[in-house]
C-alpha cells in the first residue's frame, strides 16, 4: 500500500478494506444536471487549487517551508462549497469555521492563491497570520473566515456562537464548520450537535464532515462504530444526509439544498461527504500521491469529456497553465522576508502596542 | 452593604444596560435560579446552557467572533479544566490572526476553598490562568472592587477571566458601591429574588453608576514599613486581618491587593519592596509552579539588592485535591494563623 499508514507505522489495513466502497450515495452525476459555464468554472477551480496544493508540497521538499497539510482530493467538495458561501463581513454574511483543508474553498471564494504560498514559506506578507501558523491555516476577517487552528475540532464547538449571534440578526446568513471523520470522536463534534439543535431554539448551522476514513494512519472502522456520521444527526432531530463528495456535481446540488435548507429554516442541517485524501495526511506522512484513492478530477474530466463539455488537451492546458503560474508565484515569494523576531509581541491584546512585559 | 454576589449581580445589570453586553449565560445562570451563588439573577440577557462547558466557552467564542459581548460563567472553576485549550485559543485567537480576530469576551467562575467545598469545589485556577497569555485575570477581594473590575472586564476588547472568591461571596463590604442603598435590607428588597414562585418577580435596580476599577492597578490596603505582603483573593482579608494583630506587636506590615493577576501592578510591588527590603507573597494554589513563585523570581531579578531578607511565598500545599473534614481544609490552604506565623518569621530575619 503506498499510503503513509506505513510510514507511520501503523497496523497495516488490508486491501480489502480500504477499497471497500461507499454505500448507495446519492448522485445526480450522470445526467450532468448544471450549467456547462458553471461546470467548467468549477472544474477549472478544482484544478487551481489542486496546483496550488502540489506547488506547496514542492515548497515543502524543496525546503520553502517547514510543514504542509491542505486538501488535495476534496476539491469536488470544497470548490462547490466556496462557490455556494454568501461571503462578507459580519452577520448578515456567512461565518467560516475551517479546518486545514479548505484551500479550495478559498480559491472558489475568489482568494488569490497568492496568500497561500506566502503562508506556506511563513514571510512577513502572509495574510493570514503574518508568518506564525502552518499552511492551511486561513484567516480573513473581510470574508468571516476565523481563524483556522491546528487543535481538531474546536471550530464545532464555535459555530454555533456564530449562529446565535446570526439567528437575531434575522436575514439568511450561517455559520459553515467542516472537519475530518477522525475528529468526529471528540466531544467538541458532539457540543456542536447538542448546542445547534436546542428545542425551539435551534441554530442555522451547517454542520459539515468531509469523510476519508482516515485520521492520520488510523483507518476510521478501526475507530467508530457508526456507519454514517450522518446519523448522529438524527437523534437529534437534524436532517441529515452522506453524500459523494468526490463528485462536484452532486456536492454542489447536495450542499445548495441543504444551505438553503438552513438558510431560510435557520435550523442545524449535517452533511457527510465521502472524499479522497491523495496526498496523505500531511508532509509528515510524506505527502505522497496515493494512487489507491479515487482521483475526483481525473473522474470529473472523464464525464466532461464524455459529455462534450471539454476535451482532453483543454484540461491538460487549464492544468498546465495553473502548475505554471503558481511556480511563478513560489519564485516570487521566494525572496521576500520572515517577520522580525522584534514583531512577537504584536497582538498579544487588541488595541495596545505589543512589548515585552519584562523589558 | 452589598455582598459581592449582589455586587456581580449589579455590575452585570449595569453591564448589561450600558455596556452592550447581549448574553449572560452558563449552568443554571438564567431564572429561576439565576446562579448557584445568584450572581446573575434578575438579569436582562441570561439564559440556562446545556451541561457542557467546553460548549459554552466554545459558544462565547463564537459570539465574539459574530460581534456580540458574551459574559460565560463555568459554575466552579474545579470544572474549566476540560476547556484549557479552548482558553488558550481564546487567548491566540487575535496573536494567531495577526491582529485580525480580536474576542471581546468575559469568563467569570467561583474560585477557592473557604466554604468546605471538599475536592471538587474548593479548586484554585490563578496558577493555571496565569500561565495562558492572551488574557487578562482579575480577581477582586471586596464588593465593590468586584464591581469595578467586572465593570472594567466588560469593557476590554480582549478576553478577561473574572475570578470570583467563593468564600467572599457573602461577605458584606465596607464600601458602597455608588447608588446601592445604605441599608443591607433594603438592596436585598430591591435585587435578591424571593424564595419560591419567581415567575413574577422583577428586580428594582438602584441608579448604579461606572465607578470601574482599571485592570492592571493594585490597591495598598494597608501601609506599613517593615514588610510586605502581596495577595489576592479569598488570603487578601485574613493578610489585612494579620497585619492588624502583628500591628500590636510592633510589626508594621504593607499590604497590598493585587486584584489583577495579568497584567499585575509592578511598580506597586517594587515601590513597596523598595521600601521595607522584605516580601511574602500569599495565595492559595498549590504551591508548584504558582503564580507567587513567579513574582518571587521577579523580585529576585530586580530587586536583590534591596532585599533585607529572601522573598518568601506562602501558598497551598501540592496536594491533588482539599479534603472535606474541616482539619483537612485547614492544613491544607493558608489560614489566618499560617500568614501571622510567616509574617513573623520573615519581620525576624536579619541581614
Ligand atoms: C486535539 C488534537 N488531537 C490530535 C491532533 C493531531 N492530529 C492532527 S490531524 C489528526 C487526524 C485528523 O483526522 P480527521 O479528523 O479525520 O481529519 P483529516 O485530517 O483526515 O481531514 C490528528 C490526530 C490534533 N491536531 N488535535
Amino acid at each position: 500500500m503506498a499510503r503513509d499508514a506505513k510510514k507511520m507505522s501503523a497496523p497495516a489495513k488490508s486491501a480489502k478494506a480500504a477499497a471497500k466502497p461507499f454505500k448507495a450515495l446519492v448522485t445526480h452525476s450522470e445526467e450532468l444536471p448544471l450549467h456547462k459555464k458553471l461546470l467548467l468554472s468549477m472544474h477549472d477551480t478544482m484544478v487551481k487549487a489542486r496546483c496550488l496544493e502540489e506547488r506547496l508540497i514542492a515548497m515543502y521538499k524543496t525546503g520553502h517551508g517547514y510543514f504542509w497539510i491542505g486538501g488535495p482530493g476534496e476539491e469536488a467538495f470544497n470548490v462547490p462549497l466556496g462557490l455556494l458561501i454568501k461571503k462578507g463581513m459580519g452577520p448578515a454574511f456567512d461565518y467560516l469555521h475551517f479546518h486545514y483543508r479548505q484551500s479550495a474553498t478559498l480559491l472558489a471564494m475568489g482568494e488569490e492563491p497568492l496568500g497561500a504560498i506566502r503562508q506556506m514559506k511563513n514571510t512577513a506578507t502572509d495574510p493570514y497570520s503574518g508568518g506564525r501558523n502552518f499552511a492551511g491555516h486561513f484567516s480573513k476577517k473581510e470574508w468571516n473566515i476565523t481563524p483556522v487552528s491546528s487543535p481538531i475540532e474546536v471550530q464545532y464547538a464555535m459555530a454555533p456562537g456564530t449562529a446565535l449571534v446570526q439567528k437575531r440578526f434575522g436575514g439568511d446568513g450561517i455559520s459553515i464548520v467542516t472537519g475530518g471523520d477522525a475528529g468526529t470522536a471528540e466531544g467538541d463534534f458532539a457540543s456542536c450537535l447538542v448546542w445547534s439543535s436546542r428545542p425551539g431554539q435551534e441554530l442555522p448551522v451547517l454542520i459539515l464532515v468531509t469523510n476519508n476514513r482516515w485520521g492520520i494512519s488510523t483507518p476510521y472502522e478501526q475507530t467508530q462504530g457508526v456507519e454514517r456520521i450522518s446519523d448522529r444527526g438524527v437523534a437529534f432531530g437534524m436532517k441529515t444526509k452522506t453524500i459523494d463528495g468526490n463528485d462536484p456535481i452532486s456536492a454542489y446540488l447536495e450542499l445548495k439544498e441543504a444551505m438553503e435548507y438552513v438558510r431560510t429554516e435557520r435550523k442545524p442541517y449535517l452533511v457527510e461527504a465521502r472524499v479522497s485524501r491523495l496526498y496523505g495526511h500531511s508532509s509528515a506522512s510524506g505527502a505522497n500521491f496515493a494512487t489507491n484513492e479515487a482521483d475526483c478530477i481525473t473522474v470529473f474530466e472523464a464525464k466532461l469529456e464524455k459529455a462534450g463539455m471539454l476535451t482532453r488537451e483543454q484540461a491538460k492546458a487549464v492544468r498546465d497553465r495553473y502548475t505554471e503560474e503558481l511556480a511563478d508565484l513560489a519564485r516570487a515569494v521566494k525572496e521576500e522576508a520572515f517577520p522580525d523576531g522584534s514583531t512577537i509581541w504584536d497582538h498579544v491584546f487588541h488595541g495596545e502596542p505589543g512589548r515585552d512585559p519584562f523589558a | 452593604m452589598a455582598n459581592m454576589a449582589q455586587a456581580v449581580r449589579m455590575a452585570l445589570h449595569f453591564a448589561e444596560e450600558n455596556l452592550g453586553v447581549t448574553d449572560i449565560f452558563g449552568e443554571d445562570v438564567g431564572m429561576p435560579l439565576g446562579g448557584v451563588f445568584t450572581c446573575t439573577q434578575g438579569l436582562k440577557t441570561t439564559w440556562n446552557t446545556p451541561l457542557d462547558e467546553r460548549g459554552i466557552i466554545g459558544m462565547a467564542m463564537g459570539i465574539a467572533m459574530a460581534g456580540g459581548k458574551p459574559i460565560a460563567e463555568i459554575q466552579f472553576c474545579d470544572y474549566i479544566f476540560n476547556t484549557i485549550d479552548l482558553l488558550k485559543l481564546a487567548g491566540n485567537t487575535q496573536w494567531s490572526s495577526n491582529g485580525q480576530w480580536n474576542l471581546p469576551m468575559v469568563v467569570m467562575t467561583p474560585v477557592g476553598s473557604g466554604i468546605r467545598g471538599s475536592i471538587y469545589h474548593s479548586h484554585s485556577i490563578d496558577a493555571t490562568a496565569t500561565h495562558i497569555a492572551g488574557w487578562k485575570i482579575v480577581m477582586p477581594s471586596t464588593p465593590l472592587d468586584a464591581y469595578g473590575l467586572l465593570l472594567s472586564a466588560c469593557k476590554e476588547t480582549n478576553p478577561v477571566m473574572f475570578l470570583i472568591p467563593k468564600a467572599l461571596m457573602r461577605i458584606r463590604g465596607q464600601e458602597l458601591i455608588p447608588g446601592e442603598p445604605g441599608e443591607d435590607k433594603a438592596l436585598s428588597k430591591l435585587i435578591d429574588a424571593p424564595l419560591g414562585d419567581r415567575t413574577r418577580w422583577a428586580p428594582q435596580w438602584p441608579a448604579l453608576e461606572d465607578v470601574s476599577i482599571p485592570i492592571g492597578k493594585a490597591k495598598t490596603v494597608r501601609s506599613g514599613s517593615q514588610l510586605t505582603v502581596v495577595s489576592y483573593g479569598r488570603t487578601l482579608p485574613l493578610c489585612a486581618q494579620a497585619a492588624e494583630v502583628l500591628a500590636a506587636d510592633g510589626i508594621d506590615a504593607e499590604v497590598i491587593d493585587l486584584r489583577s493577576l495579568w497584567p499585575y501592578d509592578w511598580e506597586a510591588i517594587k515601590a513597596s519592596v523598595e521600601k521595607t527590603g522584605r516580601v511574602i507573597f500569599v495565595n492559595e494554589d498549590t504551591e508548584v509552579t504558582n503564580f507567587g513563585e513567579h513574582l518571587v523570581r521577579r523580585v529576585v531579578d530586580d530587586l536583590f539588592f534591596k532585599l533585607l531578607a529572601p522573598p518568601k511565598l506562602l501558598a497551598g500545599k501540592f496536594l491533588p485535591g482539599i479534603g472535606l473534614a474541616d482539619p483537612l481544609e485547614l492544613a491544607s490552604v493558608p489560614q489566618q494563623s499560617d500568614i501571622e506565623k510567616a509574617m513573623r518569621a520573615l519581620a525576624a530575619v536579619q541581614p
